[in-house]
């Protein structure tokens, strides 16, 4: 798989360590959540068979999140983000 | 039809035209007392268990595809109990203790072949953490040996005992391990299971549950509704697609792990050889091809192919291990995919709804599972209580805090 880094063109996949669905983005206030809110965040997943938003780490490049937006059907890339661009649109503030 | 030495004697002088198919093709019936979902190995060993062990007798296999187009026809045959905790290694066991009886129990010759499992030990911490692993399953009443480099080089001489970076300074070794014809597996089973009333209907997709006032009483399938008492889940690999028709999420992603055969050789590998700090490991088929494999991918998919930077990587580690493979070519690669759930060990259990059940989060170690996920299941169909051997595979364990992290990695799904 190729991944089209915003920043730095097409990179091989094998560049990146995969750390999952993009959802995990939205970690729940470890001080106020509830144990049901964080066993949701924590421990479940949609893992859907089709569009999937994951998060990508460029640990052998420029050590930079990505969200990318990949088919677990055909392995083909359909949008690759900064996760700090989709995180802070997304309504986080850091 | 019963086999034997004999039947194949009579039939050979009869011009063989006595053999019948091995299990029926019947419709499906309006309702069952239990539908499975899954015809691979553990759906089937499930309904032969519950035929046979539990009296269960009408009950519906539905398979989407072929009987066994599933991991019990992509994955590596090996089996072995070489597990480490308690909520997992008596589980183990009892699979290999049925394993060992398995051919006689359901009359099919599936060429169980306990040529012993050896995973090789390169540090002095990686000995004591084996050391203590081998106590734990001689506590289970499983056997297990520690190695020094001469034992190994009696059995294996190929190995690359020097290696700078890993050494070989012994293996833990399970003389019980070995191989099983893994298609075998599931024809047996479904043999066994249809000789005992149990319908196996293939080419029948699930499409959806049937609840009323929240519990499951019957499933929309391609080939019509089937009402059921109960409706038993068994479709590692796919587990997150047919749980969400219920509206369930689980502790699950899937992912692809893929497995290597070479050509084949004359008899070179004693068994099963792992190299776990390299991600290899190889045993050698009954046709002579090497076969082996590493890890997963890592990146969740459906798609039952990998790519090639886990390729490079797998022919690396068997190159610096067994520098000889290097001489044998490449024959067939392929991908299965599973269920890797976040904790690396596997679930038995009811689900929050009524009278669904479920069974999954096999990982990359459901084959040598087969014979006890089955008769675990049953158990649990039959009785509506878990086996005292599965007491641990529960839905909610990370609720609890309860989970079975044989690796110690987290709810890391793709480093388990």
């Amino acid at each position: 798989m190729i991944i089209n880094h915003p920043l730095l063109g097409p990179r091989d996949a094998a560049e990146f360590t995969v750390l999952g669905d993009a959802s995990l983005i939205h970690r729940p206030d470890g001080l106020t959540a509830s144990d049901e809110d964080m066993h949701y965040y924590a421990y479940l997943r949609d893992n859907p068979a089709g569009l999937h938003r994951e998060l990508w780490y460029h640990e052998q490049g420029d050590r930079s999140w990505l969200v990318v937006t990949r088919n677990t059907l055909t392995h083909d890339i359909e949008k690759v983000e900064l996760a700090r661009d989709v995180a802070r649109a997304e309504g986080r503030s850091k | 039809m019963r086999y034997s030495a004999w039947s194949i004697f009579k039939q050979g002088l009869t011009g063989n035209k006595g053999w019948r198919p091995a299990w029926r093709e019947p419709e499906p019936k309006p309702s069952y007392d239990v539908i499975i979902i899954g015809g691979g190995g553990h759906g089937l060993a499930t309904a032969y268990y519950l035929a046979k062990e539990y009296g269960v007798h009408n009950v519906a296999v539905l398979e989407k595809g072929w009987l066994g187009s599933g991991n019990i026809g992509r994955n590596t045959t090996i089996i072995r109990s070489n597990y480490l905790l308690e909520g997992n290694q008596p589980f183990y066991e009892m699979s290999l203790k049925l394993w060992e009886g398995l051919e006689q129990d359901f009359n099919y010759n599936a060429m169980v072949s306990q040529r012993g499992i050896m995973n090789l030990i390169h540090s002095d911490a990686q000995r004591d953490a084996f050391v203590r692993r081998g106590n734990a399953m001689r506590l289970s009443g499983a056997d297990a040996v520690i190695l020094g480099p001469q034992d190994i080089r009696e059995k294996a001489p190929f190995l690359d005992f020097d290696n700078a970076r890993f050494p070989i300074q012994g293996a833990i070794w399970q003389p019980r391990g070995g191989t099983v014809r893994h298609d075998a597996v599931a024809w047996g089973y479904a043999r066994g299971a249809d000789e005992r009333g149990v319908d196996i209907i293939q080419n029948c997709e699930v499409t959806g549950f049937q609840m009323e006032g929240g519990t499951c009483v019957g499933v929309e399938t391609t080939r019509g509704p089937i009402k059921a008492a109960k409706v038993a889940m068994c479709v590692a690999g796919s587990s997150s697609r047919v749980a969400e028709m219920a509206g369930m999420r689980l502790p699950i992603e899937s992912h692809v792990l893929q497995a290597f055969v070479s050509e084949g050789l004359k008899p070179t590998i004693p068994g099963v050889i792992t190299f776990g700090a390299g991600h290899f490991y190889v045993s050698q088929s009954d046709k002579g091809g090497l076969v082996f494999g590493g890890d997963i991918d890592g990146y969740n998919t459906y798609a039952q192919r990998g790519n090639l930077p886990v390729v490079e990587d797998v022919c690396e580690g068997g190159m610096a291990i067994m520098p000889m493979i290097g001489r044998a070519r490449l024959l067939r690669m392929w991908g299965g995919v599973m269920d890797m759930s976040m904790d690396g060990s596997p679930f038995i259990d009811r689900t929050p709804i009524d009278g669904l059940y479920f069974n999954g989060g096999w990982c990359y170690g459901g084959f040598k599972a087969t014979p006890a996920s089955g008769f675990c299941y049953a158990h649990l169909l039959a009785r509506d209580e878990p086996h005292p051997n599965a007491t641990a595979y529960r839905l909610d364990r990370f609720r609890r805090g309860a989970m079975i992290d044989e690796k110690g990695m987290g709810n890391q799904p793709n480093l388990h």
